[in-house]
């Protein structure tokens, strides 16, 4: 299974039956549909690409063209039951504002990032001395649309400072997935490409 | 031709209950002229209204019988088309104020046996938005799938979902607004200004003198056709070409084909529409500020409410711009309702709605089928 497969289909494993959630960064509504399918939830969409926008309303999903660092200051608190945030973190201007806003609007929040503190990133850097570029992050430095990258711990860090629990983590690698209760393991900064966390406040 | 509207061939319903009207005062006896396509199930659940536009009326995907021309919206309804006819009930009635057969100020007063003319009660939105409820409850009719409309459609589509939510699973507004700013308010004040200077007006009683004013209203046509298209439209189908000539002429004949054209579009409104209709419709859009209605904040008007909403614009839409689009969307985002919002790369100006666009035909389409899935249809 592909790793973006693979995030979706555990993000859905993550979303409880018949809720109703928010997909900020959903794209052409991948994961919205396998929500809707799987896990029949109510779900809406805050897309930036207003095609891809226009392609989930095809679908018969519900989605609005929205920025989530402007827009999500429109809704009303605790207006759903879970807000996913999918490998979009890294592309949003403030990302400390975002997470806020995450646990503000949902009762809880899933998030998922790309693990800049992997191996292969610290090799690329360190050993190659050149900006990583994996499969995860796949665009050069100056193309690309990441501009806030962290790692698992200072995504651990950041919530800490926010009062943010983390009550679930999973992290990813090309070899195996783990699922934590709470905080993952001290190796899994280095092990691991991606780590989904779900949040509250 | 003249229009004798009660005798177009449609269904018509009567009632003698009166309607109250937002101004305070009723009409006694109310008629709907309207159309229906494909059938009613039966359970009555896949019921659409689709309300047409200020010049509109309810041939909606039928050959209409004054212009005899195809249905103003064939292309978006009918068998296998995004509103399926093979699947819903349609509806489509002449609003309250219009000249197709429904009460306006073309029909008989009943006190005085004589038109209304300009004794026609000043009616609202809300008021065309009551003329239709009266229908779907004649109808049988308890909970609409879907009312769409498009333009002054769309603001009886947010006045039906704001005053009864409970009679609808979803709404369609398309390229509106949830009030007539000051520009919409000043262009229909130029075609106001021209009906009533043309001599033949006669202070509205033009109907009882024999008279037309169809140089003013041809004026007013003209006039409002222009907000209805774009630059880039324009110059894509007119340019500055010439009308069968290939010089100016130094006169104020019809040089331009754009002139030509808008003088074509003038003069065949004037057989299929009338003046004091134009007049008041015109004058209850600009009238509608839901907000001021139902004096709540967008946001409060449809918090909470379990309508479904696809609201649409069109980018080169300059009379109800996407912005005016988008002021809904967000106060229905804040309101926790379940909205979806396309806005559609189009140069066709405001009339987009109604003609070629593919993207938007998908989501009309995706977003009616996920509806019926909803309601088991």
């Amino acid at each position: 299974m592909d790793r973006k497969r693979l995030d979706l289909e555990l993000i859905t494993s993550l979303v409880e039956r018949k809720s109703r959630i928010l997909d900020v960064g959903c794209g052409g509504g991948e994961l919205l549909e396998s929500l809707k399918k799987k896990r029949n939830v109510i779900g809406q969409g805050l897309e930036l690409g207003q095609e891809r926008v226009n392609q989930c309303v095809a679908k018969g999903l519900s989605a609005i063209q929205g920025d989530a660092d402007k827009d999500l200051s429109l809704y009303p608190d605790q207006s759903f039951d879970c807000v996913i945030l999918s490998q979009t973190i890294q592309a949003t201007s403030h990302p400390d504002v975002i997470l806020k806003e995450l646990i503000r609007i949902g009762k809880k929040a899933i998030v998922s990032i790309p693990n800049f503190g992997y191996w292969r990133v610290r090799l690329s850097l360190g050993f190659y001395g050149k900006m990583p570029i994996t499969k995860r992050l796949s665009n050069s430095w100056f193309n690309t649309p990441n501009i806030h990258l962290c790692t698992i711990l200072d995504f651990i860090n950041l919530c800490d400072q926010l009062n943010i629990e983390i009550e679930k983590t999973i992290t990813l690698s090309s070899k195996n997935t783990k699922s934590y209760n709470g905080l993952p393991n001290k190796f899994s900064n280095l092990l691991s490409e991606e780590a989904i966390f779900i949040i509250k406040a | 031709m003249t229009i004798e509207p009660n005798k177009l061939p449609c269904s018509y319903f009567t009632e003698k209950i009166p309607l109250l009207l937002e101004n305070g005062t009723s009409i006694d006896e109310l008629t709907v002229a309207y159309e229906s396509y494909g059938k009613l199930n039966k359970n009555k659940s896949n019921a659409i209204i689709v309300c047409h536009a200020l010049s509109g009326d309810q041939f909606l995907a039928s050959k209409n019988p004054i212009t005899n021309k195809d249905g103003w919206w064939n292309r978006m309804v009918g068998c296998g088309k995004p509103v399926d006819t093979d699947k819903y009930f349609i509806i489509c009635a002449n609003v309250l104020g219009g000249c197709t057969g429904s009460t306006g100020p073309t029909s008989l007063d009943p006190k005085t046996n004589k038109e209304y003319g300009l004794d026609f009660p000043m009616i609202t939105v809300s008021d065309m938005v009551n003329a239709q409820l009266r229908l779907i409850n004649h109808l049988g009719i308890e909970k609409l799938l879907s009312v769409i409309g498009g333009s002054m459609g769309g603001m009886q589509v947010l006045e039906w979902a704001a005053s009864y939510p409970e009679k609808l699973f979803s709404a369609i507004p398309i390229a509106t607004s949830s009030r007539h700013t000051a520009q919409n308010i000043a262009f229909h004040e130029l075609g106001r200004q021209a009906i009533m200077a043309d001599p033949e007006w006669n202070g509205g009683d033009y109907i009882k003198l024999g008279t037309r004013p169809s140089k003013g209203l041809s004026i007013a046509r003209m006039t409002a056709h222009v907000t209805y298209l774009s630059e880039a439209s324009l110059t894509k189908k007119f340019g500055r070409r010439l009308q069968d000539k290939d010089e100016i002429s130094f006169g104020f004949d019809a040089d331009f084909q754009i002139e030509s054209y808008l003088r074509h579009q003038g003069l065949t409104f004037v057989d299929r529409f009338d003046a004091n209709s134009y007049l008041y419709i015109t004058r209850a859009m600009d009238y509608f500020d839901l907000e001021k209605t139902h004096n709540k904040s967008l946001t409060e008007i449809f918090e909470k409410t379990k309508t479904k909403f696809l609201l649409a614009s069109f980018t080169g839409d300059w009379l109800y711009p996407p912005s005016e689009s988008l002021i809904i969307v967000r106060a229905l985002s804040a309101g926790g309702v379940d909205v979806s919002f396309v806005n559609i790369e189009s140069d066709k100006g405001h009339d987009a709605f109604l003609l070629d666009e593919p993207e938007f035909d998908n989501a009309m389409r995706g977003f009616l089928e996920s509806v019926s899935k909803e309601v088991n249809l």
